[in-house]
């Protein structure tokens, strides 16, 4: 039972016998003064769908393109499926990139587009035209095959990069931005449209995207980037439940910070002494400090409770004033201002109609959350 | 929408009368009937059907013709290919020095183009015919080619042609299935003005041409020194015809393509 259980949990990274099919070790780039990539070395596996995750230049998409042979590193190797990828250019590698701008030839059909790929490696007819009409079917685009790129609305047109990407079934496949032109309701649809032909085709997918919620969704490992450097790569969960760094913690989701001198309990705990004649918090801290340092609590707003009377079995409480709701529809955030002038969020998911009418504006509420719900960093 | 005020209207009929005047008096005197060109004594076609008759003039007419299309071939593939590099080649050593030898020519007085040229030829051996005309006018023509062809390229999407690579197509195959059904219309345009530069050259060929291989030009200037006919009236009447044809072609597939690509990116954002 439990054998199988673990079975079905996808984690390559944790397997040792695994080998990665990227590896970069140690690769730089620089452009001129400027370095875009400063000192990498990370391990992409079969099957995973990997999210470069940064603000804009942050260096994600060089990785991404130094991957599709656009551009070479300044130093450091790259391999793909063991074989060294220096010297060797885009055309000859089994690597597919998908454009931000999805790059459809203008001037030839749907059709054609996903044919070009396959035209170039001399296959016989008959192969081009069933595997254009297989890829057609994965995208649903039956009706516009004959159609031209300016005839098709812009979520079809996504869809005919992506055919046309993943016609030379490649052993990787790149994706730039891939649904940035796409309002929300279409992005929210094509991300698990994504997913489904990523599980599917079993092809390796590495996505570059500034949107954190698209990382979060997509992804089976995301790889924050900052300033050319990687600061974190780690499944969604842990990117969000335990962040490394208050970069990473404020990156991604939302999440109220709050800075003290973080001292240890000794059972593995840390306290954190925030502000004067209030109780220390207490927290996990995975890096915790020897003696007393500098550093950062963070919690996410879900976490932390919101109520008008104290609440006896929390281990944190801090009492504040709502100075602020936002109503979201499923969801309320309170922002809670304290005594010595932060401002916490707390976030209630409107389960009742009307619930939580008791709060309002101005009224003296009590923030409360568990020991395990916030963590302590220390950069 | 603003009104034409006399003013404008006026200065609009002067500008147009100080440029085409002389053209319009040149094309109704070669429809006259008398042989003196400057009395005018009725209407008539008769001059065309005698130039019809006239071997020498049909000879530089057809020298000209197989010297403007092969020139302008070559001007083409000649530019074309520098306007890439230029657009494309990123920055390498010596781009400046090299982009700014393309564009001289443009300022290039013709005598010192075609002195030059002619030296060229002596110096090397190559006797003066047809074929160093082409040479001589894909020389200077290819610099308007280029910065026709690159003023395209400029506005071309580079992803293009990286999505052709990573498609496995080499270099070559990503210009020939990519860029160059895209970049056509200017490349056409580029060939038409190539043309055109090349039918109406006198200067450079004048230096360059040899006993054998008059053009129209050449032998149009030559004949009116002994005194202008009817004939050569009708001939430039033609040759006006040819190039007018030629710069609005060149126009409208440049504006046609352009409103297509404006409508296409229209379509794209919306």
């Amino acid at each position: 039972m439990n054998q199988s259980a673990e079975k079905t949990v996808f984690a390559p990274w944790h397997d040792p016998d695994e080998t990665p099919l990227i590896a970069f070790s140690n690769v730089t780039k620089r452009f001129g003064d400027f370095t875009a990539i400063d000192s990498i070395s990370l391990d992409i596996y079969r099957r995973e769908f990997f999210a470069l995750l940064g603000p804009s230049g942050c260096g994600k998409t060089t990785l991404m393109r130094m991957l599709g042979g656009f551009e070479t590193p300044t130093s450091g190797t790259i391999t793909i499926d063991g074989q060294d990828m220096a010297g060797v250019p885009p055309n000859k590698r089994a690597v597919n990139m998908m454009f931000q701008s999805y790059a459809l030839f203008p001037h030839l059909s749907v059709w054609d587009n996903i044919a070009f790929g396959l035209r170039r490696d001399r296959l016989p007819k008959e192969q081009v035209a069933a595997r254009v009409e297989e890829m057609i079917k994965l995208v649903r685009l039956d009706k516009f095959a004959r159609r031209k790129p300016h005839q098709i609305s812009g979520g079809q047109r996504q869809r005919v990069a992506l055919a046309r990407s993943l016609a030379k079934a490649p052993k990787l496949l790149l994706l730039d931005e891939p649904l940035g032109a796409l309002d929300k309701k279409l992005r929210q649809d094509t991300q698990f449209e994504l997913m489904d032909i990523q599980e599917k085709t079993g092809t390796t997918f590495v996505i570059v995207t500034h949107d954190q919620e698209e990382a979060m969704t997509v992804a089976s490992r995301i790889a924050v980037m900052d300033d050319g450097r990687l600061i974190q790569v780690d499944t969604p969960d842990r990117i969000y439940e335990t962040p490394n760094s208050v970069y990473v913690a404020d990156f991604i989701g939302d999440v109220n910070l709050i800075e003290g001198n973080a001292s240890p309990r000794g059972d593995g705990k840390t306290l954190l002494h925030w502000a004067e004649g209030q109780p220390p918090l207490v927290a996990e801290c995975p890096h915790a400090p020897e003696t007393q340092a500098r550093c950062t609590f963070a919690i996410r707003p879900e976490k932390v409770s919101i109520s008008k009377d104290r609440p006896s079995d929390r281990t944190n409480v801090i009492q504040g004033r709502i100075e602020d709701i936002a109503y979201l529809g499923s969801l309320s955030v309170y922002s809670v201002l304290l005594a010595n002038g932060t401002r916490v969020k707390a976030q209630t998911a409107n389960n009742r109609r009307l619930s939580r009418r008791e709060l309002t504006w101005e009224d003296d509420v009590w923030l409360s959350w568990t020991e395990t719900a916030g963590i302590v960093l220390d950069k | 929408m603003r009104r034409l005020t006399w003013f404008n209207t006026t200065s609009l009929a002067l500008g147009f009368a100080f440029l085409y005047l002389p053209m319009v008096i040149l094309i109704i005197f070669s429809f006259n009937e008398s042989r003196l060109v400057t009395v005018w004594a009725g209407f008539s076609t008769k001059w065309y059907g005698e130039l019809l008759q006239n071997q020498a003039f049909l000879d530089a007419a057809l020298v000209t013709l197989k010297v403007g299309v092969a020139s302008s071939t070559i001007a083409t593939v000649l530019g074309t290919m520098a306007a890439y590099v230029l657009v494309r080649g990123g920055r390498f050593f010596g781009r400046t020095l090299f982009s700014g030898m393309i564009y001289a020519p443009l300022v290039m007085p013709e005598v010192i183009t075609g002195l030059s040229l002619l030296l060229l030829f002596i110096s090397i051996g190559l006797d003066r015919g047809m074929f160093t005309i082409v040479l001589a006018h894909a020389t200077f023509s290819m610099c308007y080619v280029s910065v026709v062809v690159s003023s395209r390229l400029v506005s071309f999407d580079k992803s293009l042609e990286e999505a052709a690579l990573d498609l496995g197509s080499s270099a070559f195959e990503a210009f020939r299935l990519v860029t160059l059904p895209i970049i056509a219309p200017a490349v056409v345009s580029g060939w038409l003005l190539a043309l055109t530069l090349s039918l109406d050259d006198l200067v450079i060929a004048s230096f360059v041409a040899g006993p054998s291989s008059t053009t129209l030009p050449i032998k149009i200037f030559s004949s009116v020194r002994l005194g202008v006919s009817p004939e050569i009236n009708a001939l430039s009447t033609i040759l006006i015809l040819i190039v007018a044809v030629g710069t609005i072609s060149a126009s409208l597939v440049t504006k046609r393509a352009v409103k297509r690509r404006q409508a296409e990116e229209q379509m794209a954002a919306g």
